[in-house]
């Protein structure tokens, strides 16, 4: 098995202005925070996001690189609605195609099994074929004859996910109680970028958990990232669960007028992944 | 000794109206069967609860993560050592809502006539003068499952002519949709601070089922920003909502013992 460990700059740099991308986890839990991180401060711009929004999509509309984002929904969970896409959609810049969240895994789902499109009763009746424009709906050839939303699917140019554990090849354990939909991600993706909190031995990867938990295997991984505390301010639980008192930090600065953002933005964001955690232990020094 | 006065006489417990609103949503769950009772807001994660440890032991509860509980616990974080009865992640979740096993309790922003339902936006889709939390799964529950709605703070703004959005399907569009989108709408009650609405119409236009005590019908007529179907008796003949026996008010103290419902809905 060859290894596939990359540093977080080059990671990212597949990624170019343009590309369908999308990002694991769900609301503020599990969400790959050092890769976005590193996008934000990249070159490429123009993307598609597709992904349950979390604070990815905050911080990458922060940084303007969000043409188009796919999502039922944009939340830091304990902090119902994320105020940067907040912001950026009441500025009118984020074209938003929003579906229903089943609709979302259908789609991946789609993309998984290279299926043009998967029929879902989820959307008819609703304004979800006006908010997702294009979407067609598919007569079924048998007896019943219903007519059902045909979810088109939703291939990713890039997947960036973040596990608890893997090994260099891209074995993954997800360690905590719920998966997401990390795995079919990565199916859906034509490259696919895995972080993680600890690189281990391939024979470490059973010790932690139960088999079930190795959602992710190398095929369908191609770069492995060691990010300690990556997720973070997200959950990711059991190594850590998610960061309130950043969060509501983050929020504040983001929220209101915006101007508090470049205060934040220059004293964590500015710099590289090691400097933001650099200040993410100098803040919990100072509390302690 | 609480309960009883210096007198040693019992001093009966007056429920408040949060008290009312919990099992007012806790109805919402009468004969539902072995089916997942998801609930959002207190009153609504408060009336499944005791619809459970009452009248509806089958119902399954989860704990807002990935686990069902055997436990029917209080509000807030579940204990280490509260019994686990089953998985279910947010795919598992997906599963079941196709499936039809589910009762959800929703919060809507906008809610109309019919029952369609707005928590995406308010103004254009495309340049929201107010963005909402997102669509979620209003358009899958409502089409696949019974969905309920809980307004904390009833209102013109929550109780509009047409919603902005809709991601809550409603009996008019459901029906207008066809027989795949109508097939499994099944829309429940809506529980708000001052009454129980619902849709047991002919035309399933949004009837005022009942008044909270001490809610008189001309407010809650005034707080709703359409006519609300009346009994052909005329307004007097609205009933009163149920209010909670001493023992259900018990069982609440019980669930709730921080008193979270009293923030959610003071009166």
């Amino acid at each position: 098995m060859g290894s596939k460990l990359s540093s977080i700059e080059d990671a990212v740099a597949v990624v170019e202005s343009g590309m369908t991308i999308g990002i694991g986890g769900w609301g503020s839990r599990r969400k790959p925070m050092a890769l976005i991180r590193a996008l934000a401060r990249g070159p490429a711009t123009d993307l598609t996001v597709v992904t349950y929004g979390g604070p990815d999509v905050g911080l990458l509309a922060a940084a303007g690189k969000i043409r188009k984002l796919v999502s039922g929904f944009v939340s830091l969970d304990s902090i119902a609605l994320e105020p940067h896409f907040r912001a950026a959609r009441q500025r009118g810049e984020i074209e938003y195609a929003e579906l229903d969240e089943g609709m979302l895994q259908w789609g991946l789902l789609a993309a998984a099994h290279r299926l043009p499109f998967l029929p879902i009763r989820a959307g008819l009746g609703s304004d979800v074929p006006a908010t997702f424009p294009g979407l067609r709906t598919v007569t079924s050839p048998y007896a019943d004859g219903e007519e059902l939303v045909a979810m088109p699917a939703l291939t990713l140019d890039v997947a960036f996910v973040h596990a608890n554990r893997a090994d260099a090849a891209g074995n993954a354990a997800l360690l905590g109680p719920d998966p997401y939909f990390d795995d079919l991600y990565c199916l859906a993706a034509r490259h696919r970028v895995l972080s993680c909190e600890r690189v281990v031995e391939t024979a470490e990867l059973t010790k932690e958990g139960p088999v079930q938990a190795l959602r992710i295997n190398r095929m369908m991984v191609d770069a492995v990232v060691e990010t300690p505390n990556g997720a973070h301010f997200t959950s990711c639980v059991p190594d850590y669960d998610r960061d309130e008192a950043f969060q509501r930090a983050y929020a504040a600065a983001a929220g209101g007028d915006g101007s508090g953002w470049p205060a934040f933005r220059d004293r964590y964001l500015a710099g590289d992944e090691a400097t933001y955690q650099r200040a993410v232990r100098e803040d919990r020094e100072a509390l302690a | 000794m609480s309960g009883t006065t210096a007198t040693g006489t019992a001093q009966p417990r007056v429920a408040r109206r949060a008290d009312v609103c919990a099992l007012a949503c806790a109805e919402a769950f009468r004969g539902e069967g072995e089916i997942l009772a998801s609930a959002f807001g207190t009153a609504p994660a408060l009336g499944a609860r005791l619809a459970r440890r009452s009248f509806a032991p089958d119902l399954l509860l989860s704990d807002g993560e990935a686990m069902l509980m055997a436990d029917t616990l209080p509000l807030g974080p579940a204990p280490a050592d509260a019994v686990v009865e089953g998985w279910l992640p947010f795919r598992a979740v997906f599963d079941v809502v196709a499936s039809g096993r589910r009762h959800v309790i929703m919060i809507p922003s906008q809610l109309d006539a019919h029952g369609n339902m707005n928590i995406s936006a308010i103004g254009q889709h495309a340049r929201p003068k107010a963005q909402l939390i997102g669509t979620r799964g209003a358009p899958g529950n409502t089409v696949n499952h019974r969905t309920s709605y809980w307004v904390p703070k009833h209102s013109p703004r929550v109780f509009v002519e047409k919603v902005d959005v809709v991601c809550g399907v409603g009996h008019d569009r459901a029906r207008a949709a066809g027989p795949a989108a109508s097939r499994f709408h099944r829309l429940g009650r809506v529980v708000t601070d001052l009454a129980v609405l619902d849709f047991d119409t002919p035309d399933n236009r949004m009837r005022l089922a009942s008044v909270h005590p001490g809610v008189s019908v001309d407010e809650v007529l005034a707080a709703t920003g359409f006519p609300l179907v009346l009994p052909e008796a005329g307004a007097a003949a609205v009933p009163t909502t149920p209010q909670p026996s001493a023992a259900q008010l018990e069982l609440l103290d019980l669930l709730d013992p921080k008193g979270l419902r009293y923030r959610e809905v003071p009166a």
